[in-house]
């Protein structure tokens, strides 16, 4: 945390903060954390799926419900279910076979009035090392990610640790629960050359430079030592080649 | 103050970054070779006899005038690309070359010695069909063009327009050829497909309709491949189905019917399928044309007929024979036929068309080119001799895009090799090291054999490389002796050998035609050259790298997918790329589509990288597939990653290899097609190295980069093309497991969109839809002030997103397309080389496109070195590469690091083919040209002798001290 702080100091001082987290939302077993007020107002729930085999071939069972909130701020709310003792040592087998922990959630729009419009065809998938889910605690990072128009394009996860160093874990505690972080992640509008405040910065410049007195004066007030050194060399020169009378009046 | 020190940083900046051309560096590394492409149409200038000029036209809508002693060009135009450019016909008379350019659209008579444009019309709309040149009175003077519904005349000296007319029933006749014949009408040819034929006759004077007709031909279907005019008036055709040659005579009012002339009365019969050509002459266009004529009846079969008092003769049978061409000097025609003579030679001859008898001593032997494809075109260029016999020289066109200049009895005048207009992709290769060298290397590889051996074995290396040392000392004082003239590096395949800066590279090309190219880079020589024959043309190719020079005594490996022309699947073409020589490995077939290739860093005991072929059921083939490959690949199968991108669904994939080398699938992406559509999608260069892993900021911290190998840019551009809604999506998407790591959406942009994507940054160009300008943008990926992992990068260990900065700049040029410098070890900084349509390539150094350049100047940006923000990219003059050299049309810029860190070698390609070298942060490691190693050598000799007498003058002194 201490780094992103010193970060985000330093990326404030750069001036160019590309935001990349738009809204997200903290979600723990059906507890959820972050304001309850608008929960109910224009919902629809996606099942969310994941897949820990042996064999590791892909066989899909429901983890959670994902309620989906339409509108301009992209909203997403996670409701899972407990891992069963019988998923908690499947999940523990595949991690000691270092096979996958998949998940997938069907291609749907965040707008719910697309919804009706087309129906949802085909999934979006990605997986995490299982050893990583089960050495991280079952503490994962999802985010689910739109294009302009609101279509969910991709779901991406994360355990954090992300590593698998082969720590031994103890199931019953720590393989209950999800300890889920979900977002969903819009993309965000690409800068324009920023002419205007380029030319705003110049005029401010333009105008010190025109405030300054020094600025300011007149060509004989700034070189008059020059001119007059000049004049004084150029008088000694033609001086020197008059005649020794004209030498004398000077 | 601040204002001051903006002006500064910038000249400072400008210091670091100023590189240009000195003027006596011109062409000391750098050549540039101009091409035309293929030859659509070429005339020899008969005006006179000393004259050198061809002219051609080409199908890359090229107009140039080649010196016919030399191949050079003497100028070239270079018109837009596509339909708007083409070039529909080429006519010239005198000094005149008339060409109509853009499907009819302008009619352009140019000055043949210069090149100036003596006039262009504009030309009313409709589709070129024939063009003319007409003369009255032996005299030409004009010059008709006839459209799908239209025929004008045009002054030749003016390019008025005398007049122009509506072709009567064009919704019905399709009107394809003209006819003049210099006795005051033209006539024009339309035909009604298996009716009949329509001619229509005008007057030249006002273009009156004097006559029109129409004559009963239930057989033909188009006039234009069929048919032509001989003799006085007389219209010929062939027919392949009835097996005829039919005549009729233009000017006669009661002949309303062809008259048919079985081929079987002449003994002769058109090859079943082929389509015959009949091919005539008219070398004056005042006067009519020749009654003589060649009739092909098959690919490789011609003869000489003629028209005699209404019966036709044969004069000459020419079979075998592959071409056949008629020419004209003074008032003689002559007609070259050449023939078959063994498997690897044809002999061109010469014979005069009124008789068909050969005239003596005409024989040219035109050696065809074992690595290249078969003669398609012949051009004759006949003269006078001094004696009143006939001379020639032709030029041959191959199916390779080869233009040979022979002339008697088989020298090869010149050559030019037009495949080369169009290159699709290259590598630079390494050179092998010379034979002395590759001993001394071969020597650490081999195992050990007992410790006399080796002791001899590195004491007669060592004689080797004193014995080759003391060779070249010798050349250097026996070449310092010659004039400087006649010393000449000739490049040579068999003294190809690495400098010692590895400057001199191989540049392998691979061109639409389907033909491969070995080029020194030093030079530009064509070193060796291959014809891939059954390719389908302007197909995707993909070159790949497999082994390359380090590993003595094993060849260079260089691998060429290619598609087949006739089965349509992918083929893998292996060979040395230093010899251009086809490899006797065995490949695997590949029995169905290809997807995706990946190299992968696996070797085998030969070294040579593995090549993973995944095909459209996502089957895996490895090439090679050894068993201790496979063996490899089993062990590392669950890191093996690749991802597969489906434009026309938006989908990207990703899929891992598994242990049975199957592949299962497991992540992906879809981007509704609906919105935007996926254009284009890269990944990292494999042989690129960063050199420091972040970057020292102001206040002495270090931000990490985040350096992601398996990083893709998805470049996308909007369906909807308004300009206000129209936009470019940019996807930074991890290939292994499908994390969409950015995701930004450039508003009211709109493609082509160029960019590059390396290290942590991606470059692209685009569109402003809204303010109508070509802007930059970068974006830069940071992992932070601390490194998750500083040892190794696993992208299925990276949880935290990287900060992604992002800046865009107005770039004051159009641009056709975008490289970065890549240098040995990474060290230097990094430009950008842009390719204008202009023909310059700019250097743009990537200082200018940093995403942390500051709105305003503070300490630590300046401590930093940072540029202040400014909105607009400059272009300087002196960043020009190329300087005058520039590159029509250029297509893709190739770079490659040398051996030495600050040189990074280019090469753009084009029409024309340019490869100089740049120096990013100047030349660091190397003296200049013009250090001054007298100075500093007698500078030290001096000051060796001055201590050496000062030595002595110092003993003498302490000598004689002692003494006292």
């Amino acid at each position: 945390m201490a780094m992103r702080r010193v970060l985000s100091l330093i990326l404030s001082v750069l001036s160019t903060v590309t935001l990349l987290w738009t809204q997200s939302g903290e979600c723990n077993n059906g507890r959820r954390s972050g304001d309850a007020g608008d929960t109910d107002l224009s919902g629809f729930s996606v099942p969310l799926e994941h897949s820990f085999e042996v064999d590791d071939v892909p066989r899909f069972r429901l983890r959670g419900a994902l309620q989906l909130k339409g509108g301009k701020e992209n909203g997403v709310y996670l409701s899972q279910n407990q891992l069963s003792e019988k998923d908690r040592i499947t999940l523990k087998d595949v991690a000691a076979a270092d096979g996958l922990y998949r998940v997938r959630v069907p291609r749907v729009s965040l707008q719910v009035d697309r919804q009706t419009e087309r129906p949802s065809e085909g999934y979006l998938t990605t997986f995490v090392r299982a050893c990583a889910l089960v050495e991280s605690h079952l503490s994962d990072v999802i985010t689910l990610h739109t294009d302009v128009s609101g279509y969910i394009i991709g779901i991406s996860i994360v355990t954090i640790p992300g590593s698998c160093r082969g720590i031994e874990v103890e199931d019953e505690v720590d393989l209950e629960v999800f300890n889920t972080t979900i977002s969903v992640v819009a993309p965000v509008t690409a800068p324009a050359p920023e002419t205007a405040p380029f030319i705003e910065r110049m005029e401010q410049e333009m105008e010190k430079k025109g405030k300054n007195p020094q600025e300011q004066k007149s060509f004989f007030a700034k070189y008059w030592y020059l001119i007059l050194g000049g004049a004084v060399f150029l008088m000694a020169t033609s001086s020197a080649q008059a005649p020794p009378g004209g030498a004398q009046q000077s | 103050m601040a204002w001051l020190v903006v002006r500064l940083a910038i000249s400072v900046s400008l210091f670091y970054t100023a590189s240009a051309v000195f003027e006596d560096q011109v062409g000391k590394f750098d050549w540039r070779q101009q091409f035309i492409g293929k030859v659509r149409f070429a005339l020899f200038d008969t005006h006179s006899q000393a004259s050198k000029k061809l002219l051609v036209a080409t199908d890359k809508n090229v107009f140039a005038s080649l010196n016919s002693r030399t191949g050079d060009l003497f100028w070239r135009h270079v018109d837009k690309t596509g339909p708007e450019g083409h070039i529909d016909a080429l006519l010239m008379y005198g000094q005149d070359a008339v060409v109509v350019a853009g499907n009819g659209r302008l009619l352009r008579s140019w000055e043949t010695t210069v090149g100036g444009l003596k006039w262009e019309t504009v030309l009313d709309t409709g589709s070129f069909q024939a063009a003319a040149l007409v003369g009255v009175q032996d005299f030409v003077k004009y010059v008709a063009v006839l459209k799908k519904s239209a025929i004008s005349l045009h002054d030749l000296s003016s390019g008025s327009q005398i007049w122009v007319e509506n072709l009567p029933d064009s919704d019905t006749v399709q009107y394809q050829t003209i006819y003049s014949g210099g006795n005051g009408l033209v006539f024009v040819f339309g035909v009604v497909p298996n009716s009949h034929i329509v001619i229509v006759e005008y007057k030249i004077e006002d273009g009156e309709i004097m006559n029109k007709k129409s004559v009963e031909a239930a057989w033909m279907s188009s006039l234009e491949s069929s048919c032509t005019v001989i003799s006085s008036g007389i219209l010929l055709c062939v027919d392949q189905i009835t097996q005829s040659l039919y005549t009729l005579l233009l000017q006669s009012a009661e002949q309303t019917e062809m008259r048919q002339i079985h081929l079987q009365t002449l003994d002769l019969e058109v090859a079943s399928g082929f389509q015959p050509v009949l091919t005539s002459t008219q070398p004056n266009p005042a006067q009519p044309p020749l009654s003589e004529f060649f009739l092909q009846l098959s690919p490789d079969h011609h003869i000489l007929l003629q028209l005699k008092d209404g019966l036709i003769v044969p004069l000459r049978d020419f079979n075998p024979s592959y071409l056949a061409a008629f020419a004209t000097s003074g008032e003689r025609t002559v007609a070259a036929v050449m023939s078959p003579k063994n498997d690897t030679a044809c002999s061109i001859n010469l014979f005069s068309a009124d008789t068909g008898r050969r005239h003596l001593d005409t024989t040219i032997i035109y050696h065809m080119d074992p690595n290249g494809g078969k003669p398609n075109r012949l051009y004759v260029h006949a003269f006078l001799k001094k004696d009143d016999s006939v001379g020639y020289r032709v030029m041959v066109q191959t199916e390779d895009l080869t233009l040979t200049f022979l002339q008697q009895p088989g020298r090869v005048v010149w050559m030019r090799e037009e495949a080369l207009a169009d290159v699709v992709t290259m590598e630079m290769i390494d050179l092998p090291f010379t034979g002395t060298q590759a001993e001394l290397e071969g020597e650490f590889g081999k195992k050990a054999d007992g410790l006399l051996p080796m002791v001899l074995k590195r004491l007669s290396s060592q004689f080797i490389l004193l014995q080759a040392w003391l060779a070249h000392l010798w050349k250097l004082f026996y070449d310092a002796r010659k004039p400087r003239s006649s010393v000449k590096n000739e490049v040579n395949i068999d003294t190809l050998s690495r400098d010692e800066f590895n400057l001199q590279k191989m540049m392998v090309m691979v061109t639409a035609s389907g033909k491969l190219f070995g080029i020194d880079s030093k030079s530009g020589t064509i070193l060796w050259k291959q014809y891939l024959e059954n390719i389908e043309p302007n197909s995707v190719f993909k070159l790949i790298v497999q082994r390359t020079t380090a590993h003595f005594p094993h060849p260079p490996q260089c691998t060429l997918l290619i598609k087949n022309k006739d089965t349509g699947l992918g083929n893998l073409y292996v060979f040395n790329p230093i010899f251009g020589k086809k490899s006797q490995i065995s490949v695997p077939a590949l029995p169905r589509p290809v997807l995706q290739t990946l190299l992968l860093p696996v070797i085998d005991q030969d070294y040579a990288k593995v090549l993973l072929l995944i095909d459209d059921q996502y089957k895996v083939t490895t090439f090679p597939s050894t068993k201790n490959i496979l063996q490899q690949l089993q062990d590392t199968a669950s890191s093996i990653f690749f991802y597969l991108v489906d434009s026309s669904q938006g989908k990207l994939s990703g899929f891992r290899l598994r242990k049975d080398l199957s592949t299962e699938l497991i992540w992906e992406v879809v981007i509704p097609t609906e919105v935007q559509k996926i254009v284009a999608v890269k990944g990292k260069r494999a042989n690129e190295h960063v050199h420091s892993q972040g970057r020292v900021m102001g206040d002495r911290s270090v931000l990490y980069k985040y350096l992601n190998p398996n990083l893709l840019a998805v470049i996308t551009e909007s369906t909807d093309t308004h300009h206000e809604r129209s936009f470019v999506g940019i996807f930074l998407i991890d290939g292994v497991t499908g994390r969409i790591v950015h995701e930004a959406v450039q508003r009211k942009a709109k493609g082509p969109v160029h960019f590059v994507h390396s290290e942590n940054w991606v470059v692209y160009v685009y569109w402003n839809s809204k303010f109508r300008r070509n802007e930059f943008s970068v974006l830069e990926l940071f992992e932070g002030a601390e490194l998750y992992n500083s040892t190794v990068f696993s992208s299925l260990d990276r949880p935290h997103p990287p900060q992604v900065l992002q800046q865009s700049y107005i770039f004051p040029a159009p641009i056709s397309t975008l490289e970065a410098t890549l240098t040995e070890k990474g060290i230097t900084s990094r430009h950008l080389l842009v390719g204008l349509p202009s023909g310059n390539i700019l250097s743009l150094p990537k200082m200018f496109l940093d995403p942390r350049r500051p709105e305003v100047v503070s300490e630590q940006s300046r401590e930093e070195n940072l540029i202040p923000y400014a909105p607009e990219m400059p272009i300087r003059d002196e960043w020009f590469i190329n300087y005058n050299q520039t590159v029509s049309r250029v297509r893709g810029i190739h770079t490659a690091p040398s051996g030495l860190e600050s040189t990074c070698l280019v090469v753009a390609y084009g029409l024309d083919i340019y490869q100089t070298r740049v120096f990013p942060s100047k030349q660091f490691d190397v003296l200049k040209d013009d250090y001054d190693y007298v100075l500093i050598s007698s500078v030290l000799f001096g000051l060796f002798f001055a201590t050496m007498i000062s030595k002595r003058l110092a003993e003498v002194k302490l000598l004689n001290r002692a003494w006292r």
